[in-house]
């Protein structure tokens, strides 16, 4: 299919709208009707046609606006884009993987035409051509990683692996559930992760290290996380925190289902060929409570997985204060009917609300 | 009291340890104010290593100067603040060859900053050792303007370069050699908690 690319903002008057086709394939990340920490990994290997899975690197209508608004977290904080010294060669493994994925699923936006180390890359829908010489970082406006992810939806964390272990030595964060890059670079698996509750207890860190530090090339997985974010901004991030911060307050019972957001990243990991890096992207998809309730399934569940979720993960997630609201709003969806295994909507299948 | 033992806390927080004479070729000892106990200490425990050793001190406003010295290491420095002393830090890295040891004492702000240098020079942060003595003050980040608030003794503080009211995390960098702090009254303008000081 050919995609029709919203003109949208995620800041100010937050003009970002999911049409139908993107609702529907919402990554929904609650197969069931509770929910706890888990590494709950898969293979990234394809998934339903039309779903998220399906390509290596999602790309939907909101790719160019995406694209639009990382550009202005950029020219705000350059910071938000760091390499350490030693990841250029992982850089250069990112842009190859980026640009041979993308051109391959998405033949009709973006072409990839080699001839040795020349490279012409095309990407239709930015109106970019650009002809480089691979592995000469002169012949790019930026270096390789802050190039091919300034064309690329979600964050991306560049992971060394050395010592048995993971370092955030590079990464592209403007769309971060409130954590941050320039302060969290150069840290290990565990150490960028201190900061959440319960998980280490559980033992789900050194479990979720040990499978990935075993990922191979060609074999990449997946996983989804979320949060909840009130308004559609994207850059949730603790720089601008001062600023955002104060929108968390705004809901009230006739605005929620507009403004209270499901945020879901989809997190991948891939292994880099020539630096035996690990490049961990984290894609973010937004959704409007009032668009998720549209599915009898997702409102019963959403429902019944906020209502008793711990006071721990509500407050580290940063809604517990809203929680009460959001509960009064969601159990109008909720008719105690028993919902079908799964993430997917199943909305041919699924009863109607029965209130 | 000098010695004092903090609260087991999140996996990016640093724990410090006793200082203990290893083999070396070379001791580089770099301490400020009560961290000069550590350094007595280590002393009486292998009074021979003073003969290798080199010791960079900030006193900042202590009196050890003269027990120190009475040590006779084979260089002795005292510098008035550690941003005074820190070129003199990176120089004697350069020189630093392969059996050195690296001993940190003293409050959180140097052997963080101090500890940076020498990861800088190729030293790994594992093989340093460090011990915490004196003020439980810390090093703080502003993860909003980025500004750096020096010896932070309660909780929240107020940046000392944007202003803004900020709590005090136990989340650490060892690359900014700082913890962090963030807004704590962004959803609730001028709503700031007393300052408690820390640890109390």
């Amino acid at each position: 299919m050919t995609i029709q690319f919203n003109k949208e903002t995620f800041r100010d008057d937050y003009s970002f709208k999911n049409s139908d086709w993107a609702i529907e394939r919402f990554p929904f990340p609650f197969h069931e009707d509770s929910y706890m920490y888990a590494v709950n990994m898969e293979q990234h290997r394809g998934g339903p046609e039309g779903s998220v899975y399906e390509k290596r690197f999602d790309v939907d209508e909101h790719y160019v606006s995406e694209m639009a608004d990382r550009a202005m977290v950029l020219a705000d904080d350059p910071l938000r884009c760091q390499s350490l010294p030693h990841m250029t060669l992982a850089g250069w493994d990112l842009l190859e993987l980026i640009m041979v994925s993308k051109s391959e699923d998405y033949p009709d936006l973006f072409e990839l035409h080699r001839d040795g180390d020349t490279w012409r890359w095309i990407n239709k829908p930015m109106g970019i051509d650009d002809t480089f010489t691979f592995m000469d970082e002169t012949t790019l406006p930026y270096g390789p990683m802050e190039y091919i992810t300034r064309q690329t939806q979600g964050d991306f964390c560049v992971l060394d692996q050395r010592e048995d272990n993971l370092w955030m030595d590079a990464g592209m964060v403007t769309t971060q559930a409130d954590w941050s890059l320039d302060f969290d670079i150069g840290m290990n698996f565990f150490e960028w992760h201190a900061p959440v509750p319960l998980a280490h207890e559980k033992g789900i860190f050194k479990r979720a290290l040990k499978f990935l530090l075993n990922i191979q090339q060609g074999a990449p997985a997946r996983r989804l996380n979320w949060t909840m974010t009130v308004n559609p901004l994207l850059d949730t991030s603790p720089e601008n925190y001062h600023k955002w911060g104060i929108q968390k307050t705004t809901l009230t019972p006739e605005n929620i289902g507009a403004k209270q957001h499901l945020r879901v990243e989809l997190q991948s990991f891939f292994r880099l060929p020539r630096s035996n890096a690990l490049v961990f992207p984290i894609r973010c998809y937004l959704i409007a409570f009032q668009d998720i309730v549209k599915s009898p399934k997702w409102g019963r569940r959403l429902h019944r997985v906020i209502r008793d979720l711990p006071v721990e993960l509500a407050t580290y997630k940063g809604f517990i204060d809203n929680r009460p609201m959001m509960l009064d709003y969601l159990s109008a969806f909720d008719d105690g009917l028993p919902t079908s295994p799964g993430v997917f909507p199943d909305n041919a299948t699924e009863p109607p609300l029965q209130k | 009291m000098s010695k004092f033992q903090f609260p087991e806390s999140i996996k990016s927080r640093p724990v410090y340890g006793t200082l203990e004479p290893r083999p070396g070729k070379y001791h580089l000892m770099i301490a400020d104010a009560e961290g000069a106990e550590a350094i007595l200490d280590i002393a009486a425990a292998d009074p021979s290593i003073m003969a290798k050793t080199h010791i960079i001190y900030i006193p900042r406003g202590t009196d050890f100067g003269a027990k120190l010295r009475a040590l006779n290491p084979a260089q002795y420095y005292e510098g008035p603040s550690y941003a005074a002393s820190v070129t003199r830090i990176q120089r004697v890295l350069q020189d630093a060859h392969m059996g050195t040891q690296v001993y940190l004492t003293g409050t959180e702000g140097l052997m963080g900053q101090a500890q940076n240098e020498c990861m800088q020079a190729g030293i790994p942060h594992t093989a340093i050792q460090t011990e915490h003595r004196g003020s439980v003050a810390r090093r703080m980040q502003c993860v909003h303007c980025k500004g750096i608030t020096e010896d932070v003794e309660t909780d929240p503080f107020v940046c000392s370069h944007c202003g803004l009211n900020l709590f005090v995390r136990d989340h650490y960098s060892r690359r900014l050699a700082a913890f962090q702090g963030v807004c704590i009254d962004a959803e609730d303008p001028g709503n700031v908690p007393e300052a408690v000081e820390l640890y109390k």
